[in-house]
């Protein structure tokens, strides 16, 4: 499809890779609620100062989790559809270098502070 | 006005460095004269510089990357004679603080202006060729990657001139390279080249993944996709994933140095190891983004002078695959003696034992190739010969470092730089010769001199014994990298054998030249009037040398691996079209060009403290190529009957040499 | 037309839709996929920040720390402002989709109006900041987080003027293929954003209060 052509059907968003393809009014208003209870929960649990920090800070990284997962599905539109198995590798492959980088990272530096830095450990 | 950029910038006091400078000045304007005595200036605009054609893209990558591989080879040939002559009692004659400049300089010049440039040309040149498409996906882009990484190479080069370089070593590590200790312009040269340079790369690394994933012949699936393309689309993942931690960290030195940040300084609670440990994860990809096409390399010429299908397609594929992944969890064996503990060191050790296998199996394949084939000693088969033992040898070295008390004792010795030189140019540099040997009369329409090519290929296969086998010897007797100078009577005669081996490569580098020298000059013997001089089986060979710009009059319709080759058993070949339809392509544009001219202002700028020329060039770059995006007219239709001219011409010739 | 779906047609058929094939120079698709991949080495470039940030949060130098300076209700408003504009982006896609140009405007001035709002309660939490004497320089621990939050700061900017260039853009020539796929990409570049929002206020925020 060049520039030029001003007839683009309409059925052909869906080679596209993500955007408006399979977008509906529906599927935004339902990503929007389910993004704004799960940004709710983990303020109130942090804020309220209800549970203790060693339960609020996992809560938040899984509720965050969740969330991403959600803008991905309504936002994003990242799903199985098959004209778009590139973007999925993709973002395979981007999601297992970035997990290794970070948690290859904390693992890596927390390991050298406690063999190198005995009893300088930040203390939080 | 100008920041801290004065006169006192330029190292008059400095004879090497003035002469050298004199040197590149004289042969600048000469060749600036000749241009315009020519009047080549409009062709040098129209076809080159503003071209958005892969080929000639690939083509100006090339000449960068040797352009380049001279003045790093000039760095090397001064650290051999320094350390020959400063090994004995002497004090040579590189004081530290410009010895320590040379390496620095050396390190980054040979690894992204030498080898990155050498290798994404060779891939710019030949996959939309192999692929059967026209051009890349963004034609635009590809010129614009080109001239960053040109932008990147000029900023280097003025540090030689105007200031100075970083005196770092070539991955610059703070606590050293924080502005406490480095406070001249050396390491921000080294921070805004690399980024304006690594840009570029990261472009060029989307847009050839695109090119491979969207613009394949009808009919090539995947696993008929050629083997130098596979490893190109590896390499471009491992560009795409592992480029942006090195502007990550990068970015995050020049924020301590510039707004004084604590990232990596030694106060404000910084941790220089978080650089090493980032740099790293970015370095080791990098090993790999160099070598994976190198591989591609020398599996077709291999495929090719062996005159049987590759041994193991599929396996090689794998084997691929498997390398892009694991070479993203190997990173921290560049720093096993950093403290990080056993059970650390221990995984990376046997992670790093692991990445091994794969590559043990690519080798089995090229032998399985060979074994049987018909070997025709060509210049290109003699460069993957001399590969595979090169390549074993250094790849073993490696190994033995893997085990991490083993690595503790030969860190940072001469073993380490004796094994990386011994991969990367056994690996990297053989494989660019290989491939510019085996596709330059693709390129230019006549072969090299295979004598002379041979001549080149025996004096770096020798010389690079002589220069690096001492360094093996000298790293185990405790000799550590980077000494200005040393005084142990022992280790000089290791380096003067060292320093001749650098000798002989230089004779190589000579022959090469004047190999291409020679060939231009005896043309019309070596021309290749078919397209395929190699009798080769990839579709790159199916088209005229040097190709049309559009590539192939009719996309061609792929049904197996080896589609050309299979056309020649078939008898199919060189058949011209009955009918012959214009072609969509894009125009020429100088927009990378001005963006990257900025891109350079900006660099320089940044790098004196010039901010209202930094601010300046920063938003003239914006609205370039804002402006740019209003061009509403970037392509047009070649006409059918030009189309047929072309063709018409390529096929009398062919008619020609056969009667 | 993709390459997977020729191969998915019978022989026959190829020799007809090549033609069709060379015609697509400048398809939307393959520029979105280019674009999804640049996206994807952001993730990487954000994940280098955010594993530095991890590194050094712990690391006060003496200055003040998280719970001293972090406002979760002012975050928790800045949050808002960033979702909504996501929404109201998707409802400038829909709104393409049916090519109602005047809705795309509208729904895109109010994007580009609650990302200013985003941008300007950044800035005036930087001011603040600063002038308290917990600038980017006080500490590794500021120095990573005003590196990370500027920087997606710095995104939502650029994602800002890219914005008014394409209203200019859809003004002069309207929903033309080519600016569809200008649109579609910037939408990637959006939701994206504010994904990484989600990592921030996770790990930055309330981590950091918590």
């Amino acid at each position: 499809m060049h520039g030029a052509n001003p007839s683009m059907p309409a059925s052909h968003g869906d080679d596209h890779g993500g955007g408006a393809s399979h977008a509906s009014v529906r599927g935004y208003v339902v990503g929007f609620i389910l993004s704004v209870v799960l940004t709710a929960i983990p303020f109130a649990l942090v804020m309220s100062g209800a549970v203790p920090a060693s339960t609020a800070v996992p809560a938040a990284l899984a509720l965050g989790a969740v969330q991403m997962v959600v803008h991905l599905v309504y936002f994003l539109h990242m799903d199985r559809a098959s004209t778009r198995t590139w973007n999925m590798a993709a973002f395979v492959f981007t999601v297992i270098v970035l997990v290794i980088l970070v948690a290859g990272s904390l693992w890596v530096m927390h390991n050298l502070d406690v063999n190198m830095m005995p009893g300088m450990m930040p203390t939080e | 006005m100008f920041g801290k950029l004065t006169l006192d910038a330029i190292p008059f006091d400095v004879p090497i460095v003035m002469a050298a400078v004199g040197g590149i000045v004289v042969g600048g304007i000469v060749v600036l004269g000749l241009i315009t005595y020519f009047k080549l200036w409009g062709y040098l605009w129209t076809e080159w510089l503003t071209s958005i054609d892969h080929k000639r893209i690939g083509v100006m990558y090339i000449l960068l990357a040797m352009v380049m591989l001279l003045r790093g080879f000039a760095d090397a040939l001064m650290m051999r004679s320094q350390q020959a002559l400063a090994s004995d009692g002497g004090a040579g004659y590189l004081p530290p603080e410009h010895y320590d400049q040379v390496f620095t300089a050396h390190g980054v010049i040979m690894i992204f202006f030498m080898a990155m440039p050498f290798i994404v040309g060779l891939m710019n040149l030949v996959v939309p060729l192999q692929i059967g498409a026209r051009d890349v996906a963004f034609p635009y882009l590809n010129n614009m990657s080109f001239w960053l990484t040109a932008s990147g190479a000029l900023l280097v080069n003025l540090s030689l001139g105007l200031g100075n370089f970083a005196r770092t070593g070539w991955l610059a590590y703070p606590p050293l390279s924080e502005l406490h200790f480095s406070p001249d312009v050396g390491v921000d040269y080294y921070i805004w080249a690399l980024q304006i340079a690594g840009i570029g790369t990261l472009t060029a690394g989307i847009n050839m993944i695109v090119t491979i994933l969207k613009m394949r012949a009808p009919g090539m699936t995947m696993m008929r996709v050629p083997i130098f393309t596979w490893t190109a689309l590896c390499t471009n993942m491992l560009i795409v994933a592992a480029f942006p931690i090195l502007t990550a960290t990068l970015g995050m030195l020049s924020l301590d140095r510039y707004l004084g940040m604590h990232f990596f300084t030694n106060a404000g609670g910084g941790d220089a190891m978080m650089y090493v440990n980032l740099i790293w994860a970015w370095g080791h990809p990098e090993v790999y983004i160099l070598i994976l096409p190198c591989f591609g390399v020398f599996s077709e010429v291999t495929a090719t002078f062996s005159e049987k299908p590759l041994f193991g397609y599929t396996s090689m594929v794998y084997a691929t695959i498997c390398i892009t992944v694991l070479s993203f969890v190997v990173w921290l064996h560049h720093f096993f003696t950093m403290g990080s503990g056993a059970n650390v060191n221990a995984f990376f050790g046997i992670t790093t034992m692991i990445i091994s296998i794969p590559t043990g199996v690519k080798i089995f394949n090229w032998l399985f190739t060979m074994y049987r084939g018909r070997v025709r000693f060509e210049p290109p088969i003699l460069w993957v010969i001399g590969f595979i033992i090169t390549f074993t040898i250094g790849g073993m070295t490696g190994v033995l470092m893997a085990v991490p008390p083993a690595d503790f004792v030969l860190h940072n010795s001469l073993f380490l730089i004796a094994h990386f030189h011994n991969v990367i140019i056994g690996g990297v540099v053989f494989a660019c010769m290989a491939g510019f040997n085996y596709w330059f009369p693709k390129a230019f329409g006549f072969k090299l001199d295979p004598f002379l090519g041979k001549v080149s290929f025996w004096c770096w296969l020798v010389g690079f014994y002589m220069a690096f086998m001492p360094l093996y010897a000298l790293g185990l007797m405790g000799m550590t990298r980077r000494l200005n100078h040393v005084d142990n009577p022992v280790w000089h005669v290791y380096l003067l054998v060292a320093m001749a081996g650098a000798v002989i490569i230089l004779c190589g580098i000579g022959a090469q030249i004047l190999q291409i020298a020679y060939s231009i000059y005896n043309r019309e013997a070596l021309r290749d009037v078919t397209g395929d001089p190699w009798n080769a089986r990839t579709l790159e060979w199916s088209v005229a040398s040097p190709p049309p710009f559009y590539n192939f009059a009719q996309t061609p319709v792929v049904h197996g691996l080896d589609p050309y080759w299979d056309e020649k058993q078939k008898g199919l070949d060189h058949k011209p079209l009955p009918i012959y339809r214009r072609i969509h392509m894009p125009h020429n544009t100088g927009t990378g060009f001005i963006i990257s001219g900025f891109a350079s202002a900006l660099g320089f700028a940044l790098i004196w403290h010039i901010w209202w020329l930094a601010i300046g060039a920063f938003a003239a770059a914006i609205v370039a190529a804002i402006v740019h995006s209003f061009d509403e007219h970037r392509d047009y239709y070649v006409p059918s009957e030009q189309v047929a001219a072309t063709e018409g011409q390529y096929f009398k010739q062919i008619a020609s040499q056969e009667a | 037309m993709t390459v997977q779906a020729i191969q998915s047609e019978p022989i026959s058929a190829i020799a007809d839709t090549i033609d069709a094939h060379e015609e697509h120079h400048d398809d939307g698709s393959t520029t979105t996929l280019g674009f999804w991949i640049y996206l994807m080495s952001d993730c990487i470039l954000f994940a280098s920040l955010f594993a530095a940030f991890a590194v050094l949060r712990g690391q006060l130098a003496g200055g003040p720390g998280a719970r001293e300076i972090f406002s979760l209700p002012y975050v928790a408003v800045e949050t808002a402002f960033l979702l909504v504009s996501s929404f109201t982006y998707g409802m400038a896609m829909i709104s393409m989709g049916r090519q109602r140009q005047s809705a795309v405007l509208g729904w895109l001035v109010l994007t580009m109006l609650l990302g200013l709002g985003f941008l300007g309660m950044e800035v005036h939490e930087f001011a603040d900041l600063i002038r308290e004497g917990a600038g980017p320089d006080r500490s590794a621990f500021l120095s990573a987080f005003f590196t990370l939050v500027g920087t997606h700061g710095l995104h939502v900017t650029s994602g800002i003027v890219w914005m008014v260039v394409l209203m200019i853009h859809v003004l002069r020539r309207g929903l033309t293929p080519a600016n569809q796929t200008r649109l579609m990409c910037l939408s990637l570049f959006w939701h994206f954003l504010d994904v990484v929002w989600i990592g921030v206020f996770t790990v930055v925020y309330l981590m950091g209060v918590a």
